[in-house]
């Protein structure tokens, strides 16, 4: 397929080193791969936040620590409503798998309740920290929990407005190639954002609340 | 790592389905989200109970639990919910997977590493604790 363009009969001219014949590429085959490293790239961002967490989460400056402030039961609930929504979401592919468009919108429907259940009790969280003082301008610690859980709360959010445009979009024109290639994206998206929370509740909470 | 795909994929055969030779990635079946997802509560339960519980008595030995339970459930999600595997777009997947891997290691540990030492050789110390 690939056939490197070299002249050896001549001397005098230069070989030339690259692809002669480019070969078609159909629209879309490289989207995964594409979404994929964008995903690492994401990755990074909140490697850099868990690492900025890692150094500053125990500077309370005098100000409460996480045992004073976390509710691991509510904290619970939380994990619980982002799991349920990878598993109705992988439900939701599978009836794309299917061409079933009902099926995959229904499942669409009940993957968003479940994100904005997740958003609800977070906003909750946190309005709850602001009203008892622990503002991000309180502490270090304060300030890097509000940063890295806030930033993926921040994800979690857009991830549903792609997902209510993508519903909007699927409604219209149903399963057509690029609307399941979006679909794979976002599912990929979703369920990335679920093994960040697994770091979240591992590193900030339970281990917050046992220092 | 495979294994489950592979199952996978037998099911998705015996099931009839036809398949996509178009795409050149796993999708994963019915039976692969459940066991992902029993998988997943299992791994988030018991960090939960034990913390919440306050099971163990050492709280170093709780800490290292749970971070081994959290490593455990982040390559489940990744094998059951994300279909990663090696032969994932021709390997370029877990390559970048891989290269992001090593590079989070080296910004993590080497951030903890050097201000671990920043605060214990250059701050005052408020809590004497620290010194020992």
């Amino acid at each position: 397929m690939t056939t490197l363009a070299r002249d050896a009969n001549t001397g005098d001219e230069a070989p030339v080193f690259y692809v002669k014949d480019e070969h078609a590429h159909p629209e879309g085959s490289s989207t995964m791969l594409g979404f994929w490293i964008y995903l690492m790239s994401d990755c990074l961002i909140f490697a850099v936040l868990f690492a900025i967490y890692g150094v500053l989460g125990g500077s309370y400056a005098a100000g409460p620590a996480p045992k004073d402030l976390f509710d691991l039961g509510l904290v619970a609930v939380n994990t619980a409503m982002l799991l349920l929504s990878s598993l109705t979401f992988g439900f939701a592919m599978l009836e794309m798998m299917k061409s079933n468009v009902r099926g995959t919108l229904f499942w669409l429907v009940v993957t968003a309740v479940f994100g904005l259940a997740f958003l609800g009790i977070e906003l909750y969280e946190f309005a709850h920290l602001i009203h008892i003082g622990a503002t991000p301008q309180r502490s270090a610690f304060l300030s890097a929990f509000f940063t890295l859980v806030g930033t993926h709360g921040l994800h979690v959010t857009f991830g549903i407005v792609w997902l209510a445009t993508l519903w909007v979009q699927m409604r219209r024109h149903g399963l057509i190639e690029a609307n399941r290639r979006r679909l794979m994206c976002l599912s990929m998206f979703w369920h990335f954002l679920d093994v960040i929370w697994i770091g979240v509740f591992t590193f900030v909470y339970l281990m917050g609340v046992l220092r | 790592m495979s294994a489950p795909n592979a199952g996978a994929h037998t099911a998705h055969a015996e099931a009839g389905h036809d398949h996509h030779p178009a795409e050149g990635h796993a999708h994963g079946s019915l039976r692969g989200y459940l066991i992902g997802f029993a998988l997943s509560v299992f791994l988030t339960a018991v960090p939960f109970w034990l913390v919440m519980g306050e099971v163990l008595e050492s709280k170093q030995l709780t800490a290292f639990v749970i971070m081994a339970f959290a490593m455990v459930q982040i390559v489940v999600h990744i094998v059951f919910f994300l279909h990663m595997t090696s032969s994932a777009e021709e390997g370029w997947s877990m390559m970048a997977l891989i290269f992001t891997l090593i590079i989070i290691v080296i910004a993590m540990a080497g951030s903890l590493w050097v201000m671990h030492h920043l605060n214990t050789n250059t701050m005052p110390f408020h809590d004497m604790r620290q010194m020992l």
